[in-house]
């Protein structure tokens, strides 16, 4: 059968895109079709059966700038929504937008309980510290101290770090990009589609009216980047720098950043990146690092098997099936303990 | 068999004791052998809302009750003529709800001084203190007499004292004559894998309480009660809660598509979550999801993905949902919430029964959200409305709550089993393909104002839906006034045409008369009881009791014109005399309510009817 070739344009819906210019939302809303333009001809499936769901927020617009299924739900309900979506029928290539309120506030139940599940979900996680649509105030990510329209004194709260809670919650996927970044962003969200279970993709976004240069510290520019970033990569060493000159050890208790070569220590002492590593603690530790004391870690920090909570249900129904003698509704009511009257 | 049979119509028989006393079992293996005896049954659990309150305690009492009679029960009796009562609490706890003849049979052994104070009593002979020396009292020392029938089973002390209850039973089984094998053989079958000897324990305590009875001449007569006649055909126990669950799988199987429950437990809907979850063999889809609000959005999303979607339910729960439910109202899906209402606010009294949920069913939702509302009147029934539900979310594209109550959900009854074959097909508007070069539009509407149900997978039908206003004729995102109002006026016409497919209103009595009796939902058989006994007596007095509450059938304000005086009854302050009030401004609607937590007793209606017809 000839393969069929897909381009981001064939993903691109008609509607009107309305965010804000400069938004960061409008490379994510890139790299989203680039990346499901490349999973469509990799497996050869149309659009039909890409499905995507969101909450509220900026980022929930998303689905109708999508040509394909899309439902534009309610704030934080999301991750409840596909996982309905794709327990009904799993057959889907379920995407789910949302943001750092929508997923981590009023949806973080939703959002921890169906990365324990490990439903087959592709989540885009835009992180851009704020609430956008509500114009301005403080998120369960925005940095400590931050001064907001609702903290107008300084945020007195710890923030969470999406990475440390997916993978706390027993996470199997867990990717980190920058908005800007655009192909590193799609090779993201390619392997998260690639990956049987829930995949959580954060994308550091920036809001250019409420919260604008927020990441820009360490992900403002690619010069910046190279210093304060590092792009993990599975089987390589952890080296960052614009020379690679710094790397990554683990010193038994937590990670170090340490200078590589001359003067420093040996290459073949910097840590290797296992992203298929069972045991959570290096992804962990990874996920939590915190600029300036480390880089900010992008790319696939974790991609693990397991068992993923859709196709358990369609396991456990094919076996059931096979076994009982209930094959109808007229066997059911004909059940267990009946009596005749003649 | 002792000589002296009385046959009586029915009787009531409360079975009660601790909460670990095993009183669930006993009563249904008693109700069950009455069943299978061809008798019309009805029963009631009736238990604490703690797992295990503190032994001994009038809070930890544990009792069910069994209605047989030789003709079709339709409630579990107000009073009862035989209470078994394993300890003093047990005692106190249902005095109030014996007759002036009753025959109480209590565990003397239970009777301990550290267990009649334990129970609250404040003199050493509750029967005094309660005033019960004039009953018919049986008193046998029955744990004593347990351990002694058991003595060579090799039983440790602990598995003896579970037996007692057996004990009672065969007491009972012999004062009301009922037959043994049933039991045996449930008791043989229960225990044939796990431990037979358990079986054979039991069946000993059985015979050792029915010998008991009969050799000590414990009663001056016993009793029969002669079967019903019954319509031929296969017959079952069943539950509300079972029979909504079956009721559901059943419009499943009617409408092709494929069941998905997303719930979350809550007293006292968790068995029909608990009975879908079980039901992989038919395909049906259970998420037992982290919340109420998870529990309806997973179900929201199957129903967008194309399944039959449906959450279940209590009053807590609906609150949790109602953000939701205006999504589901929104985007035009269907679903099915139901909800088995307890007694509120708030926790409220999480096993008891209650009405008081229909105001928030009606109305509890932000912005004009109309949704089919329907109640359950019996706990057979359920499973007729549980489909009735289904195929109406799914032919009208809607919401439709479905209103049950802890008393029919765990209340049982015989039911004649029926065949799917009498059972309509479900044909929701399904969109398969479009046209070359059209473009789907998802708020397309049929003849009854229904949208096309367009599933993902689908190939050219792609589309967005969400919780925002979209243009009725593009489907996208849409904030124009005149659309809006439009919109919101079709989403209730919708509603309403939902009336041309439901039955005409129907009155149990004639259509004229001095007064009619109004009910909704799980109260049916005590108003159709207390309606029947006065109809017996002459007076003119009929019942319209509504199962569709939103939109009304049709001849409702008919029936309402032949009246001098209408009673609404209902197990809450009058919200549905509300509703008829604004549905019906011309009539006057008296009240007859109750919010205790308990049904009503046939005995208070009939006074009430009665002091109306005055």
């Amino acid at each position: 059968m000839e393969q069929k070739k897909y381009t981001a344009a064939d993903f691109k819906s008609d509607q009107e895109v309305k965010w804000c210019p400069g938004c960061g939302d409008h490379a994510i809303l890139n790299s989203v079709l680039r990346a499901m333009a490349q999973v469509a001809e990799e497996k050869q499936i149309d659009h039909e059966k890409f499905t995507v769901v969101s909450g509220i927020g900026c980022s929930s617009r998303f689905p109708y700038y999508v040509r394909t299924y899309g439902f534009h739900s309610i704030h934080g309900r999301a991750g409840a929504i596909s996982t309905g979506i794709k327990t009904a029928n799993p057959k889907l290539s379920v995407w789910m937008a949302s943001g750092d309120g929508d997923s981590l506030a009023i949806g973080g139940n939703h959002f921890i309980h169906a990365v324990r599940r490990n439903v087959d979900l592709n989540v885009v996680l835009f992180n851009n510290e704020i609430y956008g649509l509500t114009k301005g105030q403080y998120s369960p990510t925005t940095k400590l101290g931050k001064i907001t329209k609702t903290s107008p004194f300084g945020t007195i709260e710890q923030p969470f770090k999406p990475g440390e809670l997916v993978i706390g919650a027993r996470g199997t996927f867990f990717a980190r990009s920058v908005d800007a970044e655009i192909p590193l962003t799609q090779k993201c969200l390619v392997a998260a589609a690639n990956h049987k279970g829930m995949a959580v993709t954060e994308v550091l976004q920036n809001c250019v009216i409420f919260n604008d240069k927020t990441h820009a510290p360490y992900a403002g520019d690619k010069a910046t980047r190279a210093e304060h970033t590092i792009t993990l990569e599975h089987g390589q060493k952890m080296l960052f720098g614009a020379n690679k000159d710094k790397g990554l050890i683990f010193n038994g208790i937590e990670l170090e950043v340490v200078k590589v070569g001359e003067g420093g220590v040996s290459v073949d002492e910097v840590l290797t990146h296992d992203a298929h590593a069972q045991n959570p603690v290096i992804h962990f530790l990874l996920a939590g690092m915190k600029y300036p004391d480390y880089p900010v870690a992008l790319g696939v920090i974790r991609d693990v098997e397991a068992p993923n909570y859709d196709s358990e249900v369609e396991r456990q129904i094919e076996e059931v099936k096979a076994t009982s003698k209930i094959t109808c509704v007229d066997d059911l009511l004909r059940s267990g303990s009946t009596w005749e009257v003649k | 068999m002792n000589q002296n049979v009385k046959e009586l119509s029915d009787v009531v028989i409360r079975f009660s004791g601790d909460s670990g006393d095993g009183m669930q079992l006993t009563g249904t293996l008693f109700s069950d052998a009455s069943a299978l005896a061809g008798n019309g049954i009805s029963t009631f659990p009736d238990y604490p809302s703690e797992i295990r309150a503190p032994q001994g305690t009038v809070a930890g009492v544990s009792g069910f009750q069994v209605h047989f009679g030789n003709r079709k029960m339709i409630t579990p009796g107000d009073y009862c003529d035989a209470l078994v009562a394993m300890n003093p609490a047990a005692l106190k706890a249902n005095v109030k709800w014996l007759k002036p003849d009753s025959t109480i049979i209590l565990d003397a052994d239970a009777f301990t001084e550290k267990n009649i104070e334990k129970a609250g009593f404040k003199t050493d002979n509750p029967i005094e203190e309660l005033k019960l020396s004039d009953y018919n009292i049986v008193m046998p020392d029955i744990t004593g007499m347990t351990r002694q029938t058991l003595e060579g089973f090799e039983m440790d002390a602990k598995s003896v004292a579970k037996c007692k209850n057996m004990f009672a039973l065969g007491i009972c089984f012999y004062l009301y004559n009922r037959p043994l094998e049933y039991t045996f053989e449930y008791l043989t079958s229960k225990f044939a894998k796990k431990n037979p000897k358990i079986a054979e324990a039991n069946i000993a305590v059985v015979k050792g309480g029915y010998n008991y009875a009969a050799n000590n001449h414990l009663f001056a007569n016993t009793f029969d009660v002669k079967s019903s006649t019954q319509e031929p055909g296969i017959y079952r126990n069943i539950n509300g809660n079972q029979a909504t669950a079956w009721g559901f799988i059943a419009a499943s199987e009617k409408s092709g598509r494929p069941l998905f429950c997303g719930s979350y437990p809550i007293t006292p809907a968790t068995v029909i979550l608990e009975e879908l979850a079980k039901r992989k063999d038919l395909g049906v889809k259970t998420v037992q999801a982290e919340d109420e609000i998870a529990g309806i959005c997973t179900a929201i999303g199957a129903a967008f993905a194309g399944s039959f979607a449906v959450t279940t339910t209590s009053g807590p729960g609906l609150s949790l949902k109602s953000e939701a439910l205006g999504l589901a109202v929104m985007t035009e899906l269907p679903l099915v919430v139901v909800d088995v209402q307890r007694g509120g606010p708030s926790t409220g009294l999480p096993t008891k029964t209650e009405q008081s949920d229909l105001a928030q069913a009606l109305y509890g939702r932000n912005g004009e959200c109309p949704v089919v509302v329907l109640a359950s009147s019996s706990p057979s029934d359920c499973f007729d409305y549980a489909f009735q539900a289904g195929k109406i979310a799914m032919e009208h594209m809607t919401p439709v709550i479905l209103l049950s109550d802890g008393f029919i959900a765990n209340g049982s009854q015989p039911w004649r089993i029926p065949s799917m074959k009498d059972y309509p097909t479900i044909t929701p508007p399904i969109v398969t393909e479009i046209a070359e070069g059209e473009q789907f539009r998802p708020y397309v509407r049929n003849e009854q104002f229904a949208r096309g149900w367009a599933m993902p997978g689908t190939k050219g039908l792609e589309h967005r839906i969400g919780g925002l206003e979209k243009d009725g004729r593009t489907g996208s995102v849409s904030h124009d006034p005149d659309n809006h109002a439009e919109m919101t006026r079709l989403r209730a016409a919708k509603v309403a045409k939902v009336a041309d497919s439901i039955p005409a209103q129907e009155v149990l009595g004639e259509r004229e008369g001095d007064l009619l009796v109004i009910g909704w939902g799980g109260t049916r058989g005590h108003l159709q009881s207390a309606v029947e006994e006065l109809q017996a007596e002459g007076k003119k007095v009929s019942l319209c009791h509504f199962n569709y509450i939103n939109p009304l059938p049709k001849g409702v304000e008919e029936i309402l014109g032949g009246f001098k005086k209408i009673v609404v009854c209902e197990l809450n302050c009058g919200q549905f005399a509300d509703y008829l009030r604004q549905n019906f401004q011309q009539y006057t609607f008296e009240q007859y309510n109750k919010v205790m937590g308990l049904p009503f007793t046939i005995r208070e209606l009939k006074e009430k009817f009665v002091s109306l017809l005055k």
